[in-house]
């Protein structure tokens, strides 16, 4: 059934675009998407299913990608990939598109769980990519024991002080502090925020570095013991040796989640539609699962992975209900100031 | 010079500074004025908030140890600079092409490529833990990368090659006359490099500095690479603020206070050139 409305929706699209295309002269759909985060030829394909001249355009992080939306009013773009508070922000601007779910047939292979994420409840105006959680990475034949909280992290014994990295990035940096005192990851209570700068501090008298790149070759090279990780880049580590190892702290983590937005402003609404529905395919979807070892929030995808890639990347093996248990980063609105200033506070220290 | 047509061919330079230095700079003056959006963005409602944030110590703070880095990094920089722009000015004069060759070589290669090769180098798995275990240490080596001085190296080498050709400028343009006079008058060799070299090349000396201390203080990469991220200096602070915080208008303020700095050391340098030109002139 999904096949045959697939064709009458190229069809109609191969339609609309003929049209247009005598109008205006062929238009391009621009997807804007981090480097080597969906397949390399995803768009080429999907020209040639569709019959579009759609274009990808690349951000280095979210900020940048949102201060060209913010500055543009969302025009120019059809498609972003962005992080889900950033996708919030998106929608509280006005810029983000309500879906009309009934154009994205493939919508059914997401997990239900996949419409139960807090900054979108029943995705209405984005669409869940990928998924994960924050933990702790480690070298299981240096480490003694198993680093079980966020504590093993934040209070080092003494063989593992320097050998550890936090993550640069100010949200997950305090969200570590947050979630082993028990605080939401989006807490605002000044109390908790001096607290959590205060552990900080005292952190980083033990800390290699603060580090979000390279964390996982500082593990392969044995410089680090211990990292702060999201599960899919401690997994390039674990790719190149097999005793780092991933672990979600006792306290718990943050669900982080990477999303698709069709920009409101978009002039290519129909091919914009037909872009995530073809992204959330089970072929094209499950390509970041299996090349950048990120999990996604596709039944099917997931589904068609093999036993021993799952055996090799524990956190595939993270179930959609275990995830959801865990906060959502939500956009903290004006708190961000004081969030900004607890890390050059940290830093300056 | 006092034809008038030679005016005429600064327009295209002028046009150009115009439309992507000045208007700019105006605008990210502008910025500084309003309030950050409760979801980033820009609300346009004047305030001075912003500036008064940036005489908060923490940030006052931040950007004293900025200057503190900048300018040991810009001092250290002209001492080694300047000694290789005299040995290069007084070599023989068809060897001294190819030792300024050799000087700004590293040029060739991105700045990147060259700061992550002092990571190499000076990590606790490294080059010279490598060495330093290979004659035998077997102790633990101090932790060399992610600290202040990893970054001050890393400055120094990457910005060496500005100075040594700022100092070789007015070196090899001496003329060896006027230093044989003072030995002539009587005066050592010291004495002649204090009283008579020295002062001479003192606006080479002083552009060198202000090059060095200039791109250092409004750096990021270096602090992010060498410094592992655990301290600030302003340049990562107006980064975070654009990048990470979504704060522009704050940013905005920073930014400025930066490019303030920057002319006032340019104008101070400027001074320095012509008092030191002038004397020359007088004599």
């Amino acid at each position: 059934m999904f096949s045959k409305l697939k064709v009458i929706g190229a069809a109609a699209l191969g339609t609309a675009l003929a049209l247009s295309a005598t109008v205006a002269g062929a238009e391009k759909l621009v997807v804007s998407n981090w480097d080597g985060y969906m397949a390399p030829g995803a768009i080429d394909a999907f020209n040639e299913a569709t019959g579009n001249e759609a274009e990808l355009v690349l951000h280095g992080t979210n900020e940048e990608i949102m201060g060209k939306l913010i500055a543009s009013k969302g025009k120019g773009y059809d498609v972003v990939f962005v992080s889900s508070p950033f996708a919030e922000v998106l929608h509280n601007l006005g810029l983000a598109e309500e879906l009309d779910h009934d154009k994205i047939p493939n919508i059914t292979n997401l997990y239900e769980q996949a419409t139960q994420l807090s900054h979108d409840e029943g995705n209405t105006f984005s669409l869940p990519y990928a998924w994960g959680t924050t933990g702790l990475c480690y070298r299981s034949d240096l480490v003694e024991g198993t680093p079980d909280s966020w504590s093993d992290l934040l209070k080092p014994t003494e063989a593992l002080s320097g050998k550890t990295t936090m993550l640069a990035t100010d949200r997950w940096l305090l969200g570590a502090a947050m979630l082993a005192n028990g605080y939401s990851v989006n807490t605002t209570d000044a109390d908790e925020l001096a607290t959590v700068r205060d552990q900080l501090i005292e952190t980083k008298g033990t800390l290699l570095a603060y580090d979000d790149t390279t964390f996982y070759a500082k593990l392969v090279s044995g410089e680090a013991e211990l990292v702060q990780a999201w599960d899919g880049w401690c997994n390039y580590g674990i790719a190149e040796n097999a005793d780092i190892k991933y672990i979600v702290p006792s306290e718990g983590s943050d669900l982080w989640v990477d999303t698709m937005v069709i920009l409101k402003n978009s002039e290519h609404k129909e091919a914009a539609y037909a872009f995530v529905d073809f992204i959330l395919e089970p072929a094209n979807h499950g390509w970041a699962a299996e090349n950048i070892l990120y999990k996604v929030p596709n039944k099917s995808a997931m589904e068609a992975l093999s036993e021993d890639f799952v055996a090799q990347y524990p956190n595939m093996g993270i179930t959609p209900d275990q995830l959801l248990k865990y906060e959502q980063l939500r956009d903290v609105g004006e708190a961000q100031r004081a969030y900004s200033r607890i890390v050059s506070e940290i830093k300056a220290n | 010079m006092t034809d008038r047509k030679p005016l005429y061919l600064m327009t295209p330079a002028l046009v150009w500074l115009t439309a992507f230095m000045v208007v700019p700079c105006l605008l990210v003056l502008a910025l500084a004025f309003f309030r950050r959006g409760i979801y980033g963005g820009i609300e346009y409602t004047f305030t001075m908030e912003n500036i008064a944030l940036v005489f908060d110590p923490l940030y006052a703070g931040i950007f004293l140890k900025s200057a503190w880095i900048a300018g040991l990094s810009a001092t250290i920089a002209v001492v080694i600079g300047y000694a290789a722009a005299y040995a290069i000015a007084a070599a023989p004069s068809r060897r001294q092409a190819t030792l300024l060759f050799f000087a700004v070589l590293p040029f060739w290669s991105n700045y990147l490529v060259r700061t992550y090769a002092w990571i190499v180098m000076l990590n606790r798995e490294g080059l010279i833990a490598g060495v330093a275990v290979w004659l035998g240490y077997d102790g633990d080596l101090p932790k060399m990368l992610y600290t202040e001085t990893a970054v001050v190296i890393g400055l120094v080498y990457n910005y060496l090659p500005f100075v040594i050709l700022a100092c070789y400028a007015p070196l090899s343009r001496l003329n060896p006359e006027i230093a044989e006079a003072s030995r002539d008058l009587g005066g050592g060799g010291w004495t002649t490099f204090r009283r008579v070299i020295l002062p001479m090349t003192v606006p080479g000396i002083a552009t060198g500095f202000v090059f060095v201390f200039v791109l250092s203080i409004g750096n990021f990469v270096t602090p992010a690479l060498l410094g592992g991220g655990q301290f600030q200096m302003i340049g990562n602070l107006v980064y975070a603020q654009f990048l990470t915080a979504n704060d522009w208008p704050f940013g905005a303020a920073l930014s400025m206070f930066l490019i303030a700095i920057m002319m006032g050391l340019l104008t101070l340098q400027t001074f320095a050139t012509e008092r030191a030109s002038g004397a020359r002139r007088e004599d």
